[in-house]
């Protein structure tokens, strides 16, 4: 890449003051900082999930949670397809992901119709994503089909997700696939939020493209920086697809 | 309204049309790498899922394989998508590191403490 980033700079001048010994914007280095410490509070969500998983017994498994798709009815996993509608999402999430770092490209080199494209592009995209995770949501919990269900499942004889049971006279919670659960939401929810609000973030940024404003500023920086939490979003998604619907 | 005291970092990121056709041309490649992971991920998933191969030897070195193809995705991501891998080398590693080594740290110190845990609870597996 051209420019500040590439250029040698003699070290005592970079690191003398006056400048950005990165050659980074301030706004950039600091959404950069955000990140890192998002990306720790998801590190730790999934090293709990581990921690759970290893001291529990019993565990689902994985590829078996979600076995639905549009339009077919199918009640247990070998009638259905297991892991298909989430490869979806996960390849959807990946695309919007492309279409955002092309829109950065194209603001590199001032071409704002290309920007409006991709950045509509990507906003499509991440509400695909949404609309998808609400189904599979309502899949998951409710209807006869759903393997964690939050009302009284027959077919187990209570309540799946917050269960309690009596040992010794104690009543404890019951360990296992209740986690499983608890944590599935906790996780696939916090992410779901940061995709709406990316897509969010997405829409004030397009609207600013449309109205010109970066095209006045004479760069687009925050088309970069809205850009850097989209694809931080798809990063997120990478994990949560290994952790939750493979492993 | 014309600012002599701020050096515009952001204006040295432009680039021309012929740079722009080889960065966009490294953008679908990585487009294709991401996609075949993902495509060998699902197809080993349906496949080889854990409900077929059972809880051996084999269903360790998937799981072990998934990690490995879960890394390789997400540096990817980071180091081409985000921009990190073109960055100053000084400010990638000041992203990176102190990240690694805070995530690693704890990933050892909870399975490890889970692992004696779970010899207490179930000591029969």
């Amino acid at each position: 890449m051209a420019g500040e980033v590439s250029k040698a700079i003699d070290p005592k001048e970079l690191w003398g003051g006056g400048r950005s010994p990165f050659s980074l914007s301030y706004g950039k280095m600091m959404m950069w900082f955000f990140l890192i410490s998002d990306a720790l509070t998801f590190g730790a969500f999934l090293v709990s999930l581990g921690w759970f998983r290893y001291t529990s017994d019993a565990w689902p498994i994985s590829d078996q949670v979600f076995f639905h798709i549009p339009f077919i009815h199918s009640a247990t996993p070998d009638e259905g397809f297991p892991l298909l509608y989430v490869a979806f999402m996960t390849f959807i999430l990946i695309v919007s992901s492309v279409t955002m770092v092309l829109a950065v490209e194209a603001g590199h080199r001032n071409d704002k119709k290309t920007v409006i494209k991709y950045m509509v592009l990507t906003v499509i995209g991440g509400l695909i994503f949404l609309g998808s995770q609400v189904w599979e949501w309502a899949g998951v919990i409710a209807g006869p089909d759903g393997l964690f269900g939050t009302y009284d499942d027959t077919r187990i004889g209570g309540n799946y997700l917050g269960g309690w049971e009596t040992v010794n006279n104690v009543l404890v919670p019951i360990v296992g696939p209740d986690q499983y659960a608890q944590f599935f939401y906790c996780v696939t929810g916090f992410h779901g939020l940061h995709v709406f609000s990316g897509v969010i973030i997405n829409i004030i940024i397009l609207i600013n493209v449309i109205g010109g404003t970066y095209e006045r500023r004479g760069h687009y920086e925050m088309v970069e920086k809205g850009g850097l939490y989209w694809h931080f979003v798809d990063l997120v998604w990478v994990f949560v697809f290994t952790f939750f619907y493979l492993l | 309204m014309e600012r002599d005291d701020i050096i515009e970092y952001s204006l040295g990121a432009q680039h021309s049309e012929e740079e722009g056709k080889k960065i966009r041309k490294n953008i679908w490649k990585v487009t294709y790498i991401l996609s075949a992971i993902t495509f060998v991920e699902v197809l080993v998933g349906v496949l080889w899922s854990k409900s077929v191969v059972g809880d051996g030897d084999l269903w360790a070195s998937i799981k072990i394989g998934y990690l490995i193809l879960t890394v390789i995705k997400a540096r990817y991501i980071v180091l081409e998508f985000m921009h990190l891998g073109h960055e100053r080398k000084s400010f990638r590693s000041t992203i990176l590191y102190p990240y690694l080594f805070l995530i690693l740290y704890l990933i050892f110190i909870a399975l490890n403490e889970a692992t004696a845990v779970s010899e207490v609870n179930f000591p029969i597996n």
